[in-house]
């Protein structure tokens, strides 16, 4: 089971990839990809969101957060 | 587990000496530039948490179970940049943080709830990336150590590489080791009172643990301190985190980018918290005893979409499994929409779902025979939901005066459906 879901994760990703990635996209046509709002990443604001949702959920990891380390006790 | 790990270590020196840098002598003339200083961000938070069902209290759910927390965190990262004689852009990041917080449960460490509920946290970064712009690869170190009273510290070391491919995409690989040590700072009714010195048992004192760990014997009428335990006597246990980060990012068209990321992540030793009451089915309570092994698996892929001129799709899901029987799903949707090109309205949501942990159970349902227990809600069966807004400015002539280059502030309201309600508004100003 969970292992089949992990299967169709990175199958989409994968099938993504390959509908998409044909592209060729030059270094002056990235003014969109390259806007403040296209990162990849968190923001830096959304820091101590991370912490609290990971400190109060069961998982945590992937999302540029921390895995581990911490207490977060309270 | 070794295997595992020698052969991550074994991958990842393999791919770092694919890529590492040859030592050609420089015939450009280019000179190098000392680090600068490039950019100062602060951070800072507020927290406010309405609760019940207190892991302290295993689960209660009358008045002493009471999980309310405030925090206050903050946070300082200085940026600074320069070149060295083989045109590698060097970046070194050097960050503080202090967190203030009051959480309710905190003060029945306690079984009275007398003990201290208050805490601060104080956690130095300091980060180093080498990058080779020529050759699309970069290199780096980190380091990060936090303490606070009632965990004693926690040290982060990473090492991270990655590698540009030709086609607009990029590897990244990370690998994180947290080394903890745990004050096992246990509820009072467990620890024996004569740990307080000097003065003999009588029906006007009482003996409180405090949330540092350390005993005292105080007045039970005017709860004047009689005398304090020492807070040496507070043994420690260890607990490590190991992680390996992998992350493959995509420029698919003009519009449209992506990433996959996956953390394997490794802990072992003490991973349970020793002020957790777990209470039996036959009215006895005890601290929870979790396994002193666990892996995790999340995988997460993100991407962004550039529709129009002015709104900005950012998608991001992740599913999580681990070997204790929890897993999650979360996803995630934000739409800044660009007012101007300097200004922007960013509406989020996040909705969140997993299973309990094979090893919890609410309150009172344990029993002495279990091998495994806890009433922490957090590996509870349960879902939640996060919205709100935030507002971005950064005007090329700065904010009120040319340095302050960026000012963000994002509202947040989260909901859990075992009670937890919480609200967050953070601050994130940015000089360059």
């Amino acid at each position: 089971m969970k292992l089949n879901n992990l299967k169709k994760l990175l199958s989409l990703f994968m099938a993504a990839v390959g509908l998409t990635s044909c592209v060729q996209v030059k270094e002056y046509q990235k003014s969109r990809i390259n806007d403040s709002e296209m990162a990849l990443s968190n923001r830096k604001a959304e820091k101590n969101e991370l912490n609290a949702q990971s400190y109060r959920e069961g998982s945590s990891g992937a999302n540029g957060g921390k895995t581990g380390g911490g207490c977060g006790c309270n | 587990m070794r295997k595992i790990c020698l052969t991550v270590v074994g991958m990842y020196i393999t791919f770092i000496h694919a890529f590492s840098q040859t030592s050609s002598h420089d015939s450009t003339g280019y000179k190098s530039k000392k680090l600068s200083l490039d950019e100062i961000n602060l951070v800072s938070s507020y927290y406010n948490q309405t609760a019940d069902k207190s892991a302290v209290m295993g689960g209660r759910t009358d008045s002493k179970g009471n999980g309310d927390v405030v925090d206050f965190a903050n946070g300082l990262d200085i940026k600074f940049i320069g070149w060295d004689k083989k045109m590698r852009k060097n970046s070194l990041s050097a960050g503080l943080g202090i967190d203030y917080h009051t959480a309710a449960s905190q003060a029945f460490v306690d079984s009275n709830g007398r003990a201290r509920n208050d805490g601060t946290r104080i956690y130095p970064t300091l980060d180093w990336t080498i990058e080779n712009e020529k050759k699309g690869t970069e290199f780096g170190l980190g380091a990060y150590y936090s303490a606070e009273h009632n965990y004693y510290h926690s040290i982060g070391l990473n090492t991270s590489f990655s590698k540009k491919t030709k086609t607009n995409g990029e590897f990244s690989i990370k690998l994180t080791g947290y080394f903890d040590r745990i004050h096992m700072i246990k509820p009072s009714e467990f620890i024996p009172v004569d740990s307080v010195k000097n003065i003999p048992p009588t029906d006007s004192i009482i003996y409180v643990t405090t949330a540092s760990g350390r005993t005292v014997a105080t007045s039970y009428n005017s709860g004047q301190v009689l005398s304090r335990g020492s807070r040496n006597e507070t043994p420690t246990e260890p607990r490590t985190t190991l992680t390996a980060s992998f992350s493959f990012s995509q420029v698919f068209n003009q519009r449209l980018q992506g990433s996959i990321t996956t953390d394997i992540v490794y802990q072992h030793g003490y991973l349970g918290l020793p002020f957790h009451r777990v209470y039996f089915n036959d009215g006895k309570d005890t601290i929870e005893n979790l396994p002193s092994e666990r892996f995790k698996l999340p995988i997460g892929i993100r991407l962004n979409y550039f529709l129009g001129d002015r709104i900005i799709i950012r998608t991001y899901y992740r599913l999580y499994i681990d070997n204790w029987g929890l897993m999650s799903h979360t996803a995630n949707i934000e739409v800044p929409v660009k007012i101007t090109p300097f200004v922007s309205l960013s509406p989020f949501y996040r909705y969140y779902v997993q299973t309990a942990a094979d090893y919890f159970a609410p309150y009172a349902v344990h029993s002495p025979q279990d091998p495994y227990y806890t009433s922490n809600y957090a590996l509870a069966a349960f879902q939640s939901h996060f919205f709100g807004l935030g507002l971005r400015l950064a005007p090329p002539n700065g904010i009120m005066m040319k340095s302050l280059s960026m000012l963000e502030i994002r509202y947040g309201h989260y909901t859990q459906s075992t009670n937890l309600t919480s609200d967050m508004i953070s601050l994130n100003l940015k000089f360059k």
